[in-house]
């Protein structure tokens, strides 16, 4: 019922749209489906972008995963997803692949006289906790960097996102990227064979779990640490800084990334700039290049909605916890649009460049 | 007078096509839900087949299960274990406080106080799993946390000869004793109602003859009425154990989700169910793991069926009376 109601609308989309130009009467509605990390900004835009686009996006969190077969199967306009697809997975599926806004993975601890964002942990402290070998929170190896703090001792309790996720994606990557170990053995990706510890579902789990064990560490999404309050922790980045994770240090890592790599896979972890958060991560958006003649106008507004996204959505991006892209990307996804997404005749179905 | 003749046959025959109509009906309901069966085991099957394929036998012995684009591997026996263990170790625990309701509800307690417990038996078998789910998550695992192994763990450990069933570095508190104590809850009712619906069934005069003879209301209960009754209790048991394999989102919430053998009762793993939950929205249609999901489905739809099957066979006297 649902997706007739949205084929009538946007046929009446496509219909006003070539007379009208600019403006037009009829609100159009895209269907979008997929990751769940960015669904509370991708609202927040639809609500403001309602008005001065007369578009209403219709977005389903059903994940990453569920949103690459959706598209795939062309059920949804677009699909989102928080782990890139490489070229092949791309090509074979006709799909364009954008990135929106970056988000970023917080570790949280659960120790009782700790406060907020003191406890510093090494990349090799993380692994370390996370491969089960650290057995008490005034282990040595902790202790060290902490010299100033009395770690109580406590065991220390790993907690995981036991259901496939892009935070776990994210995560798993920088473990990776930061021990040989951890790459040859759990490896990386949105569900892993864990060493240690236990798995929840979602952050909400994960949060529960932190929250109701004294000695639990757990790595989560940050926008729901911000929101919850939870208690984090800083991390030593690739130049040998302590970071704590807050927007500054996101957006350093946002502004150092090299976006003019393929697909936009941007590599934002990890990196080399004294400044830049260590833990942070592009979520992207598959958009088909080829839609046929009566998808065109979604496929359309789909690009006009992210476009006004770029050019007015930043600020609500950071009142939310997102971290918003450099400038520089923006055009650079723009210019993606307009050279990659044709309509069977060939032409290009939005040029933002020329409007 | 012919006239009324025709009329009559006229309604007979329009009573037999209904009669044949509402037959038919009927059959198609019945032979539907046959379908729908046969069609949920071919599906998951076929589903299953690339998984079954790939690892061939090993798939049920392997511990391995690694979803990690580029090296999948994956293997049931955890999972496997992890669902048998919970489940048992539930019934472990729900058996004997069964046994105890159905006895208190029909030979101890007072005839008007027997509807209301009764009922509220019953009520309990109403609650959705998640709210068990939530119970565990918040209640019953904080309490295993605080009360069991921290308060505990060390002398529970120090038990000669089973301490080791107490001995974990996992202190989350969700473990697999908190998945059975929370399954064994769940399944209490099913259980409980079985076993007071066969005691009933008991013919009063055996029961009389052995209290005239002077035996003792325990001397009853294990010398007449369950040995009257074992195998229906049994089928009962069996029951429970049916909805204990197949639970999911309780179970998620408290069992910790580890692809690890448990080493104790306060270790974290997995159960089939959970694994499939977990893991099922995020897999790539047609991909290696979503094939190794479906097997796991499979496996469980087998088990289930194995043991319903069970349990029909112990309790058919009692559900043809």
């Amino acid at each position: 019922m649902q997706n007739g109601f949205n084929r009538r609308s946007l046929m009446l989309g496509a219909a006003t749209l070539p007379i009208a130009g600019t403006a037009m009467a009829q609100q159009a509605t895209i269907t979008g489906a997929g990751a769940t990390f960015p669904r509370p900004l991708y609202e927040r835009w639809s609500q403001a972008a309602r008005e001065p686009l007369s578009v209403t996006l219709n977005y389903q969190s059903i994940g990453s995963g569920g949103g690459i077969n959706q598209i795939t199967a062309r059920t949804v306009d677009f699909g989102a997803t928080d782990a890139p697809l490489t070229t092949a997975q791309l090509t074979e599926r006709k799909l364009l692949q954008f990135p929106t806004v970056l988000g970023s993975v917080v570790l949280s601890a659960n120790l009782p006289g700790v406060a907020d964002n003191a406890l510093r942990l090494t990349p090799e402290v993380i692994v370390d906790i996370f491969f089960g070998r650290i057995a008490r929170w005034n282990d040595p190896k902790i202790a060290e960097l902490n010299r100033d703090i009395r770690l109580p001792p406590l065991p220390v309790s790993p907690a995981y996102r036991a259901d496939g996720s892009g935070t776990t994606w994210v995560f798993t990557t920088y473990l990776s990227r930061v021990s040989t170990e951890w790459r040859n053995g759990p490896g990386a990706g949105t569900a892993i064979s864990w060493p240690a510890g236990n798995g929840a579902r979602g952050n909400e789990g994960v949060s529960n779990i932190i929250r109701n064990t004294p000695g639990a560490i757990g790595y989560i999404e940050n926008a729901y640490a911000v929101v919850n309050r939870m208690t984090t922790t800083q991390i030593r980045n690739k130049a040998g800084v302590f970071l704590k994770p807050e927007m500054p240090q996101f957006l350093a890592a946002a502004a150092a990334a090299d976006w003019s790599v393929p697909n936009f896979a941007a590599d934002t972890i990890d990196l080399a700039d004294p400044a830049a958060w260590p833990i942070t991560s592009p979520t992207y958006i598959l958009l088909p290049i080829d839609p046929p003649a009566e998808k065109v106008a979604a496929s359309r507004n789909t690009m006009r909605f992210f476009d006004w996204a770029f050019s007015n959505g930043s600020e609500i991006a950071g009142r939310l916890e997102y971290i918003a892209l450099p400038q520089s990307a923006h055009s650079l996804v723009r210019s993606a649009w307009a050279n990659n997404i044709k309509d069977p005749a060939g032409a290009a179905v939005w040029n933002p460049t020329r409007r | 007078m012919s006239d009324v003749i025709t009329k009559r046959t006229t309604r007979r025959s329009s009573g037999a096509f209904g009669d044949s109509v509402f037959e038919w009906l009927c059959r198609g309901a019945g032979l539907l839900v046959l379908g729908l069966l046969g069609a949920i085991i071919v599906t998951l099957f076929i589903g299953a087949l690339p998984a079954f394929r790939h690892f061939g036998f090993d798939f049920l012995f392997s511990t391995k299960w690694n979803p990690v684009e580029g090296r999948e591997e994956f293997g049931a026996a955890i999972a496997i274990i992890g669902t048998l263990l919970s489940s048992i170790f539930a019934i472990i625990l729900a058996v004997p406080l069964a046994f105890g309701i159905a006895f208190f509800l029909t030979e101890l307690a007072p005839q008007w106080l027997r509807r209301p417990v009764g009922t509220a038996v019953e009520l309990l078998a109403a609650v959705p799993s998640i709210i068990f789910g939530m119970w565990g998550l918040f209640i019953v695992v904080p309490f295993i946390q605080n009360h069991i192994q921290l308060a505990w763990g060390e002398e529970l450990s120090a038990i000669p000869l089973i301490g080791w069933a107490f001995t974990s570095t996992n202190y989350a508190g969700t473990s697999i004793f908190a998945a059975s104590l929370v399954i064994a809850i769940m399944i209490l009712p099913f259980i409980a109602a079985t076993m007071r619906d066969v005691f009933e069934q008991v013919p009063a005069v055996f029961k009389e003859s052995a209290y005239g003879m002077g035996a003792t209301r325990w001397e009853v209960v294990s010398q007449v009425v369950i040995p009257y009754t074992r195998i229906s209790v049994a089928g009962g048991v069996m029951l429970g154990l049916g909805r204990a394999l197949g639970e999911t989102m309780a179970v998620t919430f408290v069992i910790g989700n580890a692809n690890r053998l448990p080493g104790s009762l306060f270790d974290a793993t997995t159960t089939i169910a959970s694994v499939v939950a977990m893991e099922f929205p995020e897999s790539l249609s047609g991909s290696l793991q979503q094939s190794a999901l479906l097997a796991l489905g499979f496996i469980l739809f087998i088990i289930s069926f194995i043991v319903l099957a069970a349990s029909r066979y112990l309790l058919r006297s009692r559900l043809k009376g």
